[in-house]
Protein backbone atom coordinates (compact mmCIF):
# COMPACT_ATOMS: atom_id res chain seq x y z
CA UNK A 1 0.00 0.00 0.00
CA UNK A 2 1.24 3.54 -0.89
CA UNK A 3 1.15 6.50 1.94
CA UNK A 4 1.00 9.72 0.23
CA UNK A 5 0.66 11.42 3.68
CA UNK A 6 2.67 11.01 6.62
CA UNK A 7 1.28 8.47 8.92
CA UNK A 8 -0.77 9.47 12.18
CA UNK A 9 0.51 9.69 15.21
CA UNK A 10 -1.90 9.21 17.94
CA UNK A 11 -6.20 9.20 16.74
CA UNK A 12 -7.36 12.55 16.08
CA UNK A 13 -10.26 14.23 18.76
CA UNK A 14 -10.16 17.80 17.88
CA UNK A 15 -13.14 18.52 15.34
CA UNK A 16 -13.80 21.02 13.20
CA UNK A 17 -17.76 20.90 13.49
CA UNK A 18 -19.81 19.82 16.45
CA UNK A 19 -21.68 16.82 14.70
CA UNK A 20 -18.70 15.92 12.59
CA UNK A 21 -15.81 13.61 13.27
CA UNK A 22 -12.57 15.16 12.63
CA UNK A 23 -11.99 15.68 9.36
CA UNK A 24 -8.54 14.42 9.17
CA UNK A 25 -10.51 10.57 9.46
CA UNK A 26 -12.64 11.28 6.55
CA UNK A 27 -9.58 11.93 4.58
CA UNK A 28 -7.60 9.08 5.68
CA UNK A 29 -10.97 6.89 5.00
CA UNK A 30 -11.06 8.14 1.34
CA UNK A 31 -7.32 7.39 0.70
CA UNK A 32 -7.23 4.53 2.31
CA UNK A 33 -9.49 2.50 4.56
CA UNK A 34 -7.13 0.64 6.43
CA UNK A 35 -3.70 2.59 7.32
CA UNK A 36 -1.11 2.20 9.60
CA UNK A 37 -0.69 4.58 12.27
CA UNK A 38 1.76 5.20 15.35
CA UNK A 39 0.27 4.90 18.61
CA UNK A 40 0.82 6.48 21.74
CA UNK A 41 3.54 4.14 23.16
CA UNK A 42 5.38 4.07 19.65
CA UNK A 43 3.15 0.57 18.51
CA UNK A 44 3.27 1.02 14.96
CA UNK A 45 -0.33 -0.31 14.54
CA UNK A 46 -3.66 0.40 12.33
CA UNK A 47 -6.40 3.14 12.01
CA UNK A 48 -9.67 2.18 10.30
CA UNK A 49 -11.93 4.20 8.80
CA UNK A 50 -14.23 1.83 6.09
CA UNK A 51 -17.35 0.92 6.98
CA UNK A 52 -17.12 -2.90 5.43
CA UNK A 53 -13.78 -2.99 6.97
CA UNK A 54 -14.72 -1.56 10.51
CA UNK A 55 -17.74 -4.01 10.32
CA UNK A 56 -15.38 -7.49 9.49
CA UNK A 57 -13.12 -6.66 12.50
CA UNK A 58 -15.42 -6.45 14.74
CA UNK A 59 -17.42 -10.06 13.86
CA UNK A 60 -14.05 -11.58 13.73
CA UNK A 61 -13.22 -13.14 17.10
CA UNK A 62 -9.52 -13.26 15.72
CA UNK A 63 -9.34 -9.83 16.96
CA UNK A 64 -9.09 -9.49 21.15
CA UNK A 65 -10.43 -7.10 23.28
CA UNK A 66 -8.38 -7.98 26.30
CA UNK A 67 -6.58 -4.39 27.92
CA UNK A 68 -3.25 -6.28 28.55
CA UNK A 69 -3.13 -6.94 24.81
CA UNK A 70 -3.89 -3.21 23.73
CA UNK A 71 -1.95 -0.38 22.60
CA UNK A 72 -3.38 2.95 23.55
CA UNK A 73 -4.39 5.21 20.68
CA UNK A 74 -4.16 8.19 22.18
CA UNK A 75 -1.76 9.34 24.99
CA UNK A 76 -4.38 9.76 27.89
CA UNK A 77 -4.94 6.06 29.63
CA UNK A 78 -2.10 3.89 28.27
CA UNK A 79 -1.33 3.07 31.73
CA UNK A 80 -4.69 1.99 32.81
CA UNK A 81 -4.63 -1.04 29.95
CA UNK A 82 -1.76 -2.58 32.43
CA UNK A 83 -3.83 -2.50 35.44
CA UNK A 84 -5.27 -5.91 36.28
CA UNK A 85 -8.97 -6.28 34.89
CA UNK A 86 -12.17 -5.46 37.78
CA UNK A 87 -13.15 -9.06 37.69
CA UNK A 88 -16.74 -9.32 35.37
CA UNK A 89 -15.98 -6.14 33.37
CA UNK A 90 -16.64 -8.58 30.57
CA UNK A 91 -16.46 -5.55 27.75
CA UNK A 92 -12.85 -6.49 27.92
CA UNK A 93 -12.82 -10.11 27.88
CA UNK A 94 -12.70 -12.46 24.74
CA UNK A 95 -14.67 -15.80 24.65
CA UNK A 96 -14.96 -18.35 26.40
CA UNK A 97 -14.69 -15.57 29.62
CA UNK A 98 -17.05 -13.33 27.94
CA UNK A 99 -19.75 -15.67 26.51
CA UNK A 100 -20.43 -16.87 30.43
CA UNK A 101 -21.51 -13.18 31.81
CA UNK A 102 -23.04 -12.33 28.45
CA UNK A 103 -25.35 -15.06 28.87
CA UNK A 104 -25.95 -14.35 32.25
CA UNK A 105 -27.50 -11.16 31.17
CA UNK A 106 -29.07 -11.05 27.77
CA UNK A 107 -32.22 -12.82 29.07
CA UNK A 108 -32.94 -9.38 30.99
CA UNK A 109 -31.91 -6.94 27.75
CA UNK A 110 -34.53 -8.62 25.16
CA UNK A 111 -36.80 -7.12 23.04
CA UNK A 112 -39.94 -8.06 24.67
CA UNK A 113 -38.19 -7.14 28.17
CA UNK A 114 -37.17 -3.27 27.20
CA UNK A 115 -40.64 -3.07 25.50
CA UNK A 116 -42.38 -3.86 29.15
CA UNK A 117 -40.24 -0.73 30.40
CA UNK A 118 -42.18 1.54 28.15
CA UNK A 119 -45.03 3.16 30.50
CA UNK A 120 -42.41 3.24 33.43
CA UNK A 121 -39.91 5.24 31.13
CA UNK A 122 -42.83 7.50 29.68
CA UNK A 123 -43.62 8.27 33.63
CA UNK A 124 -39.82 9.21 34.16
CA UNK A 125 -40.03 11.40 30.99
CA UNK A 126 -43.55 13.10 31.64
CA UNK A 127 -42.20 13.95 35.45
CA UNK A 128 -39.03 15.80 34.35
CA UNK A 129 -40.47 17.33 31.47
CA UNK A 130 -43.07 18.66 34.34
CA UNK A 131 -40.06 19.67 36.79
CA UNK A 132 -38.54 21.67 33.32
CA UNK A 133 -42.17 23.26 33.06
CA UNK A 134 -42.10 24.06 36.75
CA UNK A 135 -38.65 25.45 36.94
CA UNK A 136 -38.97 27.17 34.26
CA UNK A 137 -36.27 28.80 31.11
CA UNK A 138 -33.90 28.80 30.64
CA UNK A 139 -32.35 25.42 31.43
CA UNK A 140 -29.62 23.00 31.08
CA UNK A 141 -31.06 20.46 29.33
CA UNK A 142 -28.01 17.82 30.16
CA UNK A 143 -28.97 18.74 33.79
CA UNK A 144 -32.67 18.44 33.95
CA UNK A 145 -33.57 16.14 31.43
CA UNK A 146 -30.70 14.17 29.58
CA UNK A 147 -28.80 12.60 32.00
CA UNK A 148 -31.39 12.16 34.94
CA UNK A 149 -33.84 10.37 32.57
CA UNK A 150 -31.03 6.98 31.40
CA UNK A 151 -30.07 7.13 35.20
CA UNK A 152 -33.02 6.58 36.68
CA UNK A 153 -34.06 3.99 34.62
CA UNK A 154 -30.49 2.42 34.63
CA UNK A 155 -31.05 2.55 38.25
CA UNK A 156 -34.49 1.42 38.84
CA UNK A 157 -33.18 -1.52 36.28
CA UNK A 158 -30.05 -2.03 38.50
CA UNK A 159 -31.61 -1.80 42.12
CA UNK A 160 -29.14 0.64 42.60
CA UNK A 161 -31.16 3.70 44.64
CA UNK A 162 -31.33 7.17 42.68
CA UNK A 163 -30.53 8.84 45.57
CA UNK A 164 -27.17 7.75 45.51
CA UNK A 165 -26.27 9.36 42.20
CA UNK A 166 -24.27 12.01 43.04
CA UNK A 167 -21.76 9.53 44.33
CA UNK A 168 -21.29 7.56 41.19
CA UNK A 169 -22.67 10.13 38.56
CA UNK A 170 -19.01 11.88 39.98
CA UNK A 171 -16.91 8.95 40.16
CA UNK A 172 -18.70 7.81 36.59
CA UNK A 173 -17.43 11.34 35.08
CA UNK A 174 -14.02 10.68 36.57
CA UNK A 175 -13.78 7.94 35.00
CA UNK A 176 -14.73 8.91 31.46
CA UNK A 177 -12.56 12.34 31.27
CA UNK A 178 -9.52 11.35 29.33
CA UNK A 179 -7.81 14.15 31.03
CA UNK A 180 -8.28 12.28 34.46
CA UNK A 181 -4.82 11.57 36.41
CA UNK A 182 -4.09 7.87 37.05
CA UNK A 183 -4.33 8.18 40.79
CA UNK A 184 -8.11 9.96 40.32
CA UNK A 185 -8.93 6.97 37.77
CA UNK A 186 -7.85 4.46 40.41
CA UNK A 187 -9.90 5.64 43.11
CA UNK A 188 -12.75 6.63 41.32
CA UNK A 189 -12.99 2.61 40.65
CA UNK A 190 -12.25 1.82 44.15
CA UNK A 191 -14.84 3.95 44.94
CA UNK A 192 -17.53 2.78 42.47
CA UNK A 193 -16.54 -0.85 43.16
CA UNK A 194 -16.86 -0.64 47.23
CA UNK A 195 -19.96 1.02 47.10
CA UNK A 196 -21.67 -1.31 44.70
CA UNK A 197 -20.05 -4.36 46.87
CA UNK A 198 -21.96 -3.22 49.70
CA UNK A 199 -24.91 -2.92 47.80
CA UNK A 200 -24.51 -6.30 46.90
CA UNK A 201 -24.07 -7.24 50.51
CA UNK A 202 -27.24 -5.76 51.01
CA UNK A 203 -29.47 -7.65 48.36
CA UNK A 204 -28.26 -10.74 49.49
CA UNK A 205 -29.80 -10.21 52.82
CA UNK A 206 -32.84 -8.27 51.21
CA UNK A 207 -33.12 -9.40 47.95
CA UNK A 208 -35.75 -6.86 46.26
CA UNK A 209 -37.27 -7.09 42.48
CA UNK A 210 -33.88 -6.12 40.85
CA UNK A 211 -31.88 -7.21 38.39
CA UNK A 212 -28.64 -7.04 40.77
CA UNK A 213 -30.70 -8.69 43.62
CA UNK A 214 -31.58 -11.51 40.43
CA UNK A 215 -28.05 -11.96 39.65
CA UNK A 216 -26.92 -12.26 43.37
CA UNK A 217 -29.55 -14.79 44.30
CA UNK A 218 -28.84 -16.73 41.39
CA UNK A 219 -25.49 -17.66 43.29
CA UNK A 220 -23.53 -17.85 39.44
CA UNK A 221 -21.10 -14.58 40.58
CA UNK A 222 -18.77 -13.55 43.55
CA UNK A 223 -19.25 -10.38 45.39
CA UNK A 224 -16.49 -9.40 42.76
CA UNK A 225 -18.10 -10.61 39.54
CA UNK A 226 -21.10 -8.88 40.76
CA UNK A 227 -19.06 -6.08 41.66
CA UNK A 228 -17.76 -5.24 38.01
CA UNK A 229 -20.65 -6.21 36.27
CA UNK A 230 -22.75 -4.00 38.00
CA UNK A 231 -20.37 -1.07 37.01
CA UNK A 232 -20.50 -1.79 33.51
CA UNK A 233 -23.95 -1.61 33.14
CA UNK A 234 -24.26 1.54 35.55
CA UNK A 235 -21.44 3.55 33.59
CA UNK A 236 -22.56 2.13 30.13
CA UNK A 237 -26.07 2.77 30.91
CA UNK A 238 -26.38 6.16 31.89
CA UNK A 239 -23.37 8.24 30.20
CA UNK A 240 -23.80 6.79 26.78
CA UNK A 241 -28.03 7.65 26.05
CA UNK A 242 -27.59 10.71 28.48
CA UNK A 243 -25.04 12.20 26.03
CA UNK A 244 -27.15 10.95 22.84
CA UNK A 245 -30.15 12.78 24.21
CA UNK A 246 -28.20 15.55 24.87
CA UNK A 247 -26.15 15.99 21.55
CA UNK A 248 -28.94 14.95 19.81
CA UNK A 249 -31.57 17.66 20.98
CA UNK A 250 -28.51 19.88 19.95
CA UNK A 251 -28.12 18.16 16.78
CA UNK A 252 -32.08 18.74 15.95
CA UNK A 253 -32.44 22.36 17.06
CA UNK A 254 -29.67 23.48 14.14
CA UNK A 255 -31.79 21.04 11.81
CA UNK A 256 -35.57 22.93 12.08
CA UNK A 257 -36.79 21.14 9.00
CA UNK A 258 -35.29 17.67 10.95
CA UNK A 259 -36.93 18.28 14.21
CA UNK A 260 -40.31 19.20 12.82
CA UNK A 261 -40.24 15.25 11.42
CA UNK A 262 -39.60 13.99 14.61
CA UNK A 263 -41.65 16.10 16.38
CA UNK A 264 -44.67 15.52 14.05
CA UNK A 265 -44.53 12.28 12.78
CA UNK A 266 -44.59 10.01 15.05
CA UNK A 267 -44.05 7.21 12.50
CA UNK A 268 -40.66 8.47 11.38
CA UNK A 269 -39.30 8.27 15.08
CA UNK A 270 -38.07 5.00 15.22
CA UNK A 271 -35.81 5.79 12.32
CA UNK A 272 -34.72 9.21 13.10
CA UNK A 273 -32.88 7.68 16.48
CA UNK A 274 -31.14 5.23 13.97
CA UNK A 275 -30.48 8.32 11.89
CA UNK A 276 -28.97 10.49 14.79
CA UNK A 277 -27.14 7.52 16.36
CA UNK A 278 -25.13 6.48 12.90
CA UNK A 279 -24.78 10.28 12.03
CA UNK A 280 -23.81 11.42 16.11
CA UNK A 281 -21.57 8.27 16.78
CA UNK A 282 -20.91 9.22 20.17
CA UNK A 283 -18.47 6.42 20.61
CA UNK A 284 -15.73 8.47 19.14
CA UNK A 285 -12.43 6.62 20.22
CA UNK A 286 -12.09 2.87 18.76
CA UNK A 287 -12.67 0.50 19.57
CA UNK A 288 -9.70 -0.59 19.45
CA UNK A 289 -8.77 -4.47 19.44
CA UNK A 290 -5.50 -6.54 19.00
CA UNK A 291 -5.06 -9.19 16.11
CA UNK A 292 -4.48 -12.67 17.96
CA UNK A 293 -2.91 -13.59 14.59
CA UNK A 294 -2.19 -12.61 11.67
CA UNK A 295 -5.51 -11.50 9.09
CA UNK A 296 -5.63 -9.97 6.10
CA UNK A 297 -8.70 -7.24 6.11
CA UNK A 298 -9.19 -4.61 2.96
CA UNK A 299 -5.69 -5.45 1.37
CA UNK A 300 -3.84 -4.92 4.39
CA UNK A 301 -2.22 -7.71 6.53
CA UNK A 302 -2.12 -6.86 10.30
CA UNK A 303 0.21 -9.08 11.88
CA UNK A 304 -0.14 -10.95 15.27
CA UNK A 305 0.05 -8.62 17.94
CA UNK A 306 -0.73 -5.05 16.03
CA UNK A 307 -3.67 -3.24 17.62
CA UNK A 308 -6.46 -1.48 15.36
CA UNK A 309 -8.68 1.06 16.59
CA UNK A 310 -11.89 2.47 14.50
CA UNK A 311 -12.88 5.45 13.78
CA UNK A 312 -16.95 4.46 14.30
CA UNK A 313 -18.29 7.97 12.86
CA UNK A 314 -16.21 8.14 9.83
CA UNK A 315 -17.41 4.20 8.84
CA UNK A 316 -20.86 5.41 9.81
CA UNK A 317 -20.11 7.81 6.88
CA UNK A 318 -18.59 6.21 4.55
CA UNK A 319 -20.22 7.28 0.86
CA UNK A 320 -20.12 3.25 0.19
CA UNK A 321 -23.00 2.15 2.68
CA UNK A 322 -24.29 5.52 3.38
CA UNK A 323 -24.51 7.90 0.77
CA UNK A 324 -24.81 11.53 1.39
CA UNK A 325 -23.43 10.71 4.79
CA UNK A 326 -22.24 13.62 5.98
CA UNK A 327 -25.50 14.98 6.24
CA UNK A 328 -28.24 14.37 8.95
CA UNK A 329 -31.54 12.82 7.00
CA UNK A 330 -33.51 11.05 9.62
CA UNK A 331 -35.72 9.90 6.81
CA UNK A 332 -33.25 7.97 5.57
CA UNK A 333 -32.54 4.32 5.93
CA UNK A 334 -30.04 4.23 8.59
CA UNK A 335 -29.82 0.47 9.82
CA UNK A 336 -27.00 -1.01 10.03
CA UNK A 337 -25.02 1.40 11.38
CA UNK A 338 -22.71 0.80 13.95
CA UNK A 339 -22.63 2.69 16.47
CA UNK A 340 -23.64 0.22 18.80
CA UNK A 341 -20.70 -2.01 17.75
CA UNK A 342 -20.97 -5.68 15.89
CA UNK A 343 -20.25 -8.71 16.55
CA UNK A 344 -19.76 -10.34 20.38
CA UNK A 345 -19.47 -7.07 21.89
CA UNK A 346 -22.36 -6.14 20.45
CA UNK A 347 -24.17 -3.14 22.37
CA UNK A 348 -25.71 -5.40 25.49
CA UNK A 349 -28.16 -2.14 26.08
CA UNK A 350 -28.88 -1.00 22.90
CA UNK A 351 -32.71 -2.09 23.26
CA UNK A 352 -33.11 -0.66 26.21
CA UNK A 353 -31.17 2.98 25.04
CA UNK A 354 -33.51 2.86 21.83
CA UNK A 355 -36.64 2.76 23.73
CA UNK A 356 -35.45 5.52 25.77
CA UNK A 357 -34.36 7.69 22.90
CA UNK A 358 -37.73 7.15 20.74
CA UNK A 359 -39.56 8.19 24.41
CA UNK A 360 -37.74 11.23 25.48
CA UNK A 361 -36.99 12.87 22.25
CA UNK A 362 -40.17 13.50 20.60
CA UNK A 363 -41.91 13.95 24.63
CA UNK A 364 -39.86 16.83 24.53
CA UNK A 365 -39.93 18.20 21.43
CA UNK A 366 -43.77 17.72 21.73
CA UNK A 367 -43.74 19.29 25.21
CA UNK A 368 -41.94 23.07 24.11
CA UNK A 369 -42.53 22.94 20.52
CA UNK A 370 -40.96 26.54 21.14
CA UNK A 371 -37.38 24.61 22.39
CA UNK A 372 -34.28 26.52 21.07
CA UNK A 373 -30.73 27.22 21.97
CA UNK A 374 -30.28 30.06 24.82
CA UNK A 375 -26.43 30.87 23.66
CA UNK A 376 -25.34 30.60 20.09
CA UNK A 377 -24.34 27.23 18.93
CA UNK A 378 -20.40 27.75 18.84
CA UNK A 379 -20.46 28.33 22.10
CA UNK A 380 -22.22 25.05 23.31
CA UNK A 381 -19.30 23.28 25.78
CA UNK A 382 -18.31 20.05 23.14
CA UNK A 383 -17.19 16.44 25.07
CA UNK A 384 -14.11 15.91 22.83
CA UNK A 385 -11.83 15.10 26.04
CA UNK A 386 -13.59 12.65 27.32
CA UNK A 387 -14.43 8.93 26.17
CA UNK A 388 -17.79 9.22 24.80
CA UNK A 389 -18.76 12.85 22.85
CA UNK A 390 -21.29 14.73 23.64
CA UNK A 391 -22.31 18.39 24.92
CA UNK A 392 -21.22 19.14 28.53
CA UNK A 393 -24.04 21.59 29.07
CA UNK A 394 -27.11 22.48 26.75
CA UNK A 395 -28.81 25.57 27.67
CA UNK A 396 -32.49 25.87 26.15
CA UNK A 397 -35.49 28.51 26.17
CA UNK A 398 -38.70 27.66 25.17
CA UNK B 1 -36.71 -20.11 2.10
CA UNK B 2 -35.45 -21.89 5.12
CA UNK B 3 -33.91 -19.71 7.95
CA UNK B 4 -31.41 -21.60 10.43
CA UNK B 5 -30.58 -20.32 13.62
CA UNK B 6 -27.53 -21.42 15.86
CA UNK B 7 -28.08 -20.18 19.46
CA UNK B 8 -24.42 -21.27 19.75
CA UNK B 9 -23.45 -18.00 18.69
CA UNK B 10 -26.60 -15.88 19.60
CA UNK B 11 -25.08 -13.32 21.55
CA UNK B 12 -29.08 -11.89 22.82
CA UNK B 13 -28.21 -8.73 20.70
CA UNK B 14 -32.18 -8.75 19.84
CA UNK B 15 -31.60 -7.18 15.80
CA UNK B 16 -33.51 -9.98 15.02
CA UNK B 17 -36.66 -9.39 17.14
CA UNK B 18 -36.36 -6.21 16.75
CA UNK B 19 -36.59 -6.11 12.81
CA UNK B 20 -38.71 -9.14 12.24
CA UNK B 21 -40.87 -10.10 15.42
CA UNK B 22 -43.40 -12.24 13.42
CA UNK B 23 -40.40 -14.65 12.50
CA UNK B 24 -37.50 -14.11 15.44
CA UNK B 25 -38.27 -13.70 19.39
CA UNK B 26 -35.64 -13.90 22.28
CA UNK B 27 -35.50 -16.75 25.17
CA UNK B 28 -37.00 -15.48 28.33
CA UNK B 29 -33.80 -17.49 29.99
CA UNK B 30 -30.74 -16.37 27.81
CA UNK B 31 -32.55 -13.67 25.46
CA UNK B 32 -31.28 -16.34 22.84
CA UNK B 33 -32.67 -16.48 19.60
CA UNK B 34 -36.22 -18.45 19.14
CA UNK B 35 -37.33 -18.52 15.57
CA UNK B 36 -41.27 -18.45 15.53
CA UNK B 37 -41.78 -19.26 12.05
CA UNK B 38 -38.87 -21.25 10.29
CA UNK B 39 -40.41 -20.66 6.70
CA UNK B 40 -42.07 -17.44 6.34
CA UNK B 41 -43.63 -16.44 3.73
CA UNK B 42 -41.96 -15.06 0.29
CA UNK B 43 -43.03 -11.80 1.08
CA UNK B 44 -40.85 -11.35 4.13
CA UNK B 45 -38.10 -12.52 2.13
CA UNK B 46 -36.31 -9.01 2.34
CA UNK B 47 -37.01 -8.50 5.74
CA UNK B 48 -35.71 -11.58 6.68
CA UNK B 49 -32.46 -11.14 4.58
CA UNK B 50 -32.51 -7.58 6.45
CA UNK B 51 -32.63 -9.80 10.25
CA UNK B 52 -29.39 -11.88 8.55
CA UNK B 53 -27.47 -8.96 7.95
CA UNK B 54 -28.17 -7.02 11.02
CA UNK B 55 -27.32 -9.95 13.36
CA UNK B 56 -24.15 -9.48 14.54
CA UNK B 57 -22.86 -12.44 15.88
CA UNK B 58 -23.32 -14.66 11.93
CA UNK B 59 -25.63 -16.75 13.99
CA UNK B 60 -28.67 -16.85 11.19
CA UNK B 61 -28.53 -18.04 7.53
CA UNK B 62 -31.08 -18.19 5.28
CA UNK B 63 -31.16 -21.56 2.56
CA UNK B 64 -33.06 -21.09 -0.38
C1 LIG C 1 -27.04 5.33 22.86
C2 LIG C 1 -26.53 4.66 23.80
C3 LIG C 1 -25.43 3.65 23.69
C4 LIG C 1 -24.40 3.55 22.78
C5 LIG C 1 -24.09 4.46 21.59
C6 LIG C 1 -23.64 2.36 23.16
C7 LIG C 1 -22.53 1.89 22.46
C8 LIG C 1 -21.88 0.70 22.73
C9 LIG C 1 -20.81 0.14 21.92
C10 LIG C 1 -20.21 0.78 20.67
C11 LIG C 1 -20.43 -1.04 22.49
C12 LIG C 1 -19.36 -2.01 21.98
C13 LIG C 1 -18.00 -1.73 22.50
C14 LIG C 1 -16.95 -2.65 21.92
O1 LIG C 1 -17.20 -3.38 20.95
O2 LIG C 1 -15.83 -2.65 22.45
C15 LIG C 1 -21.26 -1.22 23.67
C16 LIG C 1 -21.15 -2.28 24.54
C17 LIG C 1 -21.89 -2.38 25.72
N1 LIG C 1 -22.92 -1.55 26.13
FE1 LIG C 1 -23.64 0.06 25.15
N2 LIG C 1 -24.21 1.81 24.28
C18 LIG C 1 -25.31 2.55 24.62
C19 LIG C 1 -26.18 2.31 25.68
C20 LIG C 1 -26.04 1.31 26.61
C21 LIG C 1 -26.92 1.07 27.73
C22 LIG C 1 -28.18 1.87 28.05
C23 LIG C 1 -26.39 0.00 28.42
C24 LIG C 1 -26.85 -0.70 29.68
C25 LIG C 1 -27.96 -0.77 30.17
C26 LIG C 1 -25.21 -0.44 27.72
C27 LIG C 1 -24.41 -1.49 28.10
C28 LIG C 1 -23.38 -2.02 27.36
C29 LIG C 1 -22.61 -3.19 27.75
C30 LIG C 1 -22.80 -4.01 29.01
C31 LIG C 1 -21.67 -3.42 26.72
C32 LIG C 1 -20.63 -4.54 26.66
C33 LIG C 1 -21.17 -5.67 25.85
C34 LIG C 1 -20.18 -6.80 25.65
O3 LIG C 1 -18.97 -6.62 25.81
O4 LIG C 1 -20.65 -7.91 25.33
N3 LIG C 1 -25.02 0.39 26.63
N4 LIG C 1 -22.13 -0.15 23.78
S1 LIG D 1 -29.68 -10.76 16.06
FE1 LIG D 1 -28.32 -12.51 16.10
S2 LIG D 1 -27.24 -12.33 18.04
FE2 LIG D 1 -29.00 -10.98 18.16
S3 LIG D 1 -30.60 -12.20 19.14
FE3 LIG D 1 -30.86 -12.41 16.94
S4 LIG D 1 -29.66 -14.24 16.42
FE4 LIG D 1 -29.01 -13.63 18.43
Amino acid sequence: MTEATPRLATFPLARERAFDPPDELARRRDEAPVQRMTYADGHEGWLVTGYAEARAILADNRFSTRPELLHSPIPQRGEFNKEPLTPGFFLRMDPPEHTRYRRLLTGQFTVRRMKQLEPRIHEITESRLDAMEREGAPSDLVESFALPIPSLVICEMLGVPYEDREKFQRDSAVLVNLDSSMEDVRAAVQDLLSYLHGLVALKAKEPDDDMLSGLVMGGELTTEELGGVALLLLIAGHETTANMLGLGTFALLTNPGQLAVVRDDPAAVDNAVEELLRHLSIVHIGPTRTALEDVEIGGALIRAGESVTLSLGAANRDPGRFEGGDNLDVTRPAHGHLSFGHGIHQCLGQQLARIEMRIAYPALLRRFPNLRLAVPAREVPLRSKMAIYGVHRLPVLW
Amino acid sequence: MKIKADAGRCVGAGMCALTLPQVFDQSEDDGTVVVLDAEPPAALGPAVNRAVQLCPSGALSVEE
